[in-house]
Formats: structure tokens, sequence, C-alpha cells
């Protein structure tokens, strides 16, 4: 396999507590700590250690968003990605519009693989691989817990509801990660300088015939309702008693 | 009036219940109008099911050899054709339907509503982002078809009584050989379903091993519960993935959640706050996961869980 091709998308650091603005229009995101989704992390070590048995010799990483994305981008090149491409917006993109950028820049780069985090933690969509996977008539193997290429095809391992399924595909195809595929690598300080010298191109998504529009159109963003507080108990008798009087035992 | 197609989820034998919790959703939406699609090698045994589901207008059924294992490229174009006469097409949010609607809503060139957890129009739907931390009312164009998944925790499963008619259809759209089906590791079917039990007891990482997570087990049996577990469980390998409970694992809503040596980290209480009652059991009484505990105990679960255990096994 030639080259292999990893989204790494922009998002809220997981451990920042999201806090909704007042006017019910979105999230506060200024001046908040921003990450690479951590799904997309799992991807990218997945694509560097197919790299590095020897199974494919390119791993490109591609995001698609603000000017500021180009932070995660080198975050990907320092943890091993050869080269970085950002699909530059200003617009909050919904899931099919990152598959179709997505799709355009498989055909550009003729990739054989795409490896995706299973969702972004910021929208909980859990789309941009099926949509993919569909536009690009591939593939695809959502939720892997472990990646086998042989050849033209792949041996993939998904956590569905029942367990574990195995599944066969033939390349190329669409993968998206799931929490338990690896742990991925940190990152040292002297990858983070080799990192700044390798290439990071920009394309405006424009350029790519894409439009940034929204399908869904977001009316309210609220918190949610907050449960009542609870009572502490003592001991097991008390606790019993209090489950006895709700008839739960 | 809104024509909402149904995609059945089910193992060849029996229809899955997070199915009649999405004909739940789709019975909330105005002027709707149900039909359930099962796409089987043999769908008879499922299909009546699906028919018995109150509220059902319709079930049509696709027999098919390819049909007999849930791959979303063989399935998604098949429903594509199916979905030609209707408005919105709607899907669970388990691993069956996360995999398989966005495959159909791509070829229909569509974006998709995931995870709806309430109805607020024919078009417009809520949804959790930000694991759960940031609600999103979404309005999707009404000229075109809307295609979602529905958030089972957040409905009740539809009742039985129905008596739809069930028609067989034909379908021509070529099916891809490119996705094949090798095997699926079979659940443990004699505990209760974690996704649709009504008691549910948890264990985290504070029980600190495999043999240790047989507490959980005891407790739970007592109880007629089905068994969870934290992500910091799963990844540390006491209990096996598909019992993992939270944002990234199985969202439930039982009538008991039980919390065992569970701090709350912010992904797995998003998989809990549709529980109607959580007891949390935890010797750190600062864990976060005693903030959403309707009841709390502070101790060592290592003697409280066994005397819980024989407490109610009286």
């Amino acid at each position: 396999m030639r080259k292999i091709l990893v989204g790494v998308k922009r998002v809220v650091d997981y451990n920042v507590r999201v806090r909704v603005k007042p006017d019910g229009s979105g999230v506060i995101t200024d001046g908040v700590k921003m990450s690479v989704n951590p799904f997309d992390e799992i991807a990218l070590e997945e694509a560097l250690r197919i790299r590095e048995r020897g199974e494919a010799s390119e791993v490109v990483a591609v995001s698609i968003g603000p000017d500021d994305a180009q932070q995660q981008l080198r975050t990907a090149l320092a943890m091993g990605a050869d080269r970085a491409i950002l699909v530059k917006t200003d617009q909050v993109i919904e899931p099919l519009t990152a598959a179709q950028a997505l799709l355009a820049i498989v055909r550009k780069e003729n990739a054989d693989l795409v490896i995706v985090g299973k969702q972004a933690i910021d929208d909980d969509a859990a789309q941009t691989a099926p949509m993919l996977a569909a536009l690009w008539d591939r593939p695809q193997a959502t939720f892997c817990s472990k990646v086998e290429i042989k050849g033209g095809t792949a041996t993939i391992v998904r956590e569905v509801d029942a367990g574990l399924e195995t599944i066969e595909i033939d390349l190329p195809a669409v993968i998206s990660a799931d929490l338990r595929l690896n742990e991925p690598r940190y990152v040292k300080l002297p990858d983070i300088m080799k990192a700044k010298k390798k290439p990071l191109d920009v394309i405006e998504l424009s350029s790519l015939g894409i439009s940034a529009e929204p399908g869904l159109k977001p009316v309210l963003t609220e918190p949610p309702k907050p449960r009542s507080k609870g009572i502490m108990v003592k001991d097991v008798a008390e606790l019993v008693d209090a489950l006895k009087k709700k008839g739960l035992v | 009036m809104s024509k909402i197609l149904v995609i059945a989820e089910h193992d060849g034998q029996k229809l899955n219940q997070a199915t009649a919790r999405c004909v739940s959703c789709a019975r909330q939406v105005p002027g709707a109008e149900i039909t359930i699609a099962v796409l089987a090698a043999d769908p008879a045994a499922v299909a009546s099911q699906a028919a018995a589901l109150a509220g059902v207008a319709k079930v049509i059924t696709v027999a098919a050899p390819h049909n007999a294992h849930p791959l979303a490229a063989v399935l998604a174009p098949q429903i594509v054709e199916l979905a030609r006469d209707y408005t919105h097409v709607f899907g669970a949010s388990t691993a069956f339907g996360k995999d398989l609607m966005p495959r159909v809503a791509a070829l229909l060139g569509v974006p998709q509503i995931s995870d709806a957890m309430s109805v607020e129009g024919a078009y417009k739907f809520k949804r959790p982002t930000y694991a759960g931390n940031a609600l999103v009312t979404l309005e999707a164009p009404a000229d075109r078809k809307l295609v979602a998944t529905v958030r089972t925790a957040s409905f009740e499963a539809a009742g039985g009584g129905g008596s739809a008619a069930i028609s067989a259809v034909t379908v021509s759209a070529a099916v891809p050989s490119h996705t094949r089906f090798v095997s699926v590791s079979a659940a443990s079917s004699d505990r209760p379903d974690l996704a649709s039990a009504p008691k549910v007891v948890s264990g985290g990482r504070a029980l600190a091993s495999k043999e240790n997570f047989e507490l959980i087990f005891k407790l739970a049996e007592v109880m007629g519960a089905a068994v969870g577990a934290s992500r910091a469980a799963v990844d540390a390998g006491y209990a096996p993935n598909e019992l993992q409970v939270g944002q990234t694992g199985k969202i439930i809503a039982p009538e008991l959640y039980v919390a065992i040596g569970i701090s709350g980290a912010i992904q797995h209480l998003t998989g809990i706050k549709d529980a109607k009652t959580i007891v949390a059991i935890n010797k750190d009484g600062e864990a976060p996961i005693f903030e959403v505990a309707d009841l709390g105990l502070v101790g060592d679960l290592f003697q409280i869980v066994p005397e819980l255990q024989k407490s109610l096994a009286k």
C-alpha cells in the first residue's frame, strides 16, 4: 500500500468543561484550549504503525477547519505523519461536507486507505467515516479495535453491541478507530522541532468546489437540565431501606 | 404528512428493542405514518414482531441471502431504494444504526441528525453534543428527506398490540461484494441485556482486577440486573467491551443504576443521565458521581458490595 490519509479534527480539549453561550447560539470556544480529537489521535497512531510495519509508505494528515487547525496538524506531524494538508474554511462544517472535502483529497492524493476517529468529541456525530465510504463507493469498517492488512484486503475487528464482529474488506477503504485500537504515542520535543520543517499545504475549501453551507440549521443551543441533588446514606441497611421505599428492590 | 421508514435492527430471529424505541420517537413526529423495513435472509419472524408494535402502519420485508448479516455497505443501497416513497428514514443510534444510517444519508445526499433525543417538529429535533453538555436543536429542510438516528435512552419502547400488514418487496439495487462478514462473538444470553434492562449494576476502576469484578456479577445476579462497566474498567481488561457504559459505549436509561467504584468522568455520566435512580458507592466522597447520584454511600466497596448482596439475597 502506498498512502494512508488520516483525518485530524481540531476540537475543544477533552478536559475543558464546555459552557453554552447565554444567547443560545452555541458553546463558548474563545480562549478555550483546543486539541486534536482524541479518536483521531488513535487513527493516526494506527496509520503510523501500519507504515512502520512496512505495509504503507506514506501517512498524510488532513484537517478541515480554520487557519488555527495548522496547530493540530503540526501535532500530527510531530507524532510522525509525513506531511499535512489543511482544507481551510472559517465556517463550522457538517460531517457531510467534511466527507465531501476528504473525498476530494482522497482522489487528488490517490489514497489507498483512510483512517479517522469514530467520532469527534465536539459534535459526537460519528458520521464522517460512513459518509466518506458511501461517496467514495468503497468499504467502511467503523468502530475498529483491530486492523490486519494483507495485500489488497484488511481483516477488521469491530466493537459492536453484541461484542466483537470480524469483517473482511477490500482496499481502498475507510476505517474508523475505536478506543481500544491502540494507545497513541507521546510526542517528544525533538519531534516537535522536526515537525516544523515537514510540508503543510493549505487549500481553500471553496477551491475544491464544495459549499460550506450547512444543510441543518442550529436553532438553539442550551445546557442540559441538572439532576436534583440526592441524599447520602450512612450504611448498607439505610441504602436497602431507601431502595425498598422506591420499590426498586 | 410524515411518511417515516424505520430500519429494523435484529439478529435474524429477534427484533431488537432499540427498534421499538425508534418507533416511539417516530410516533411523536407530527402526522407520522410509520413503516418498518426488515432486511434479512429470512425476515418472517422479525417482521411479525415488528408488525405487532403499536403505531406501526406497515412492515415491508426484503429477503436476500446477502442480508443475513448487517453490513452497512450492503444494506445502504437497498434502503436508499426503499426510501423513495418516504419523507423520513430513522434508525436506532446503536452500533448498527451508527454504522448504517450515515451511509444511507450520504447516498441520498442529505445531512443526518445523529442521536435525536426529542421531537420539536416534523423536521426539528434536539440532540446532545459535547458529551451531553450542550443540547442543540436542529432544523432540517422540509423539501428533502430527513435521515436521523434515534437516541434510544430518550424514548420508551413502543408497546405491542398492533397488527400492521406485512408485504414482501424486491429491490433492484446492486449490492457490493467488497465487504464480507466473517464472525461475531456470541453475546452471553443468560444475563439481562445491558441496553434495555430496568436495573444495571456497573463497576469501575476501583474493582482493581478481573477477579474482583466478579463481585459486580454476583450482586447483579441477586438483583436481576444487567452488568455494566466504566471505560476505565474495560480499558484495564476487568470487563469486556460490550459492557462499557458512557459517551463512547452504551447510553442507557434504566429504572435503577448502581455505580460501584466509578468516579464519574463526564463521558460516563453522559451514558447514565437518563437513569431514573442512580446509586453511587465509592470510597471518595468528593467523586463527581455523587453530584448526579440520588443515593450515595461513601465507603469501601469490598465491604459494602458483599454486605449489600447478602442483604438483598434474603
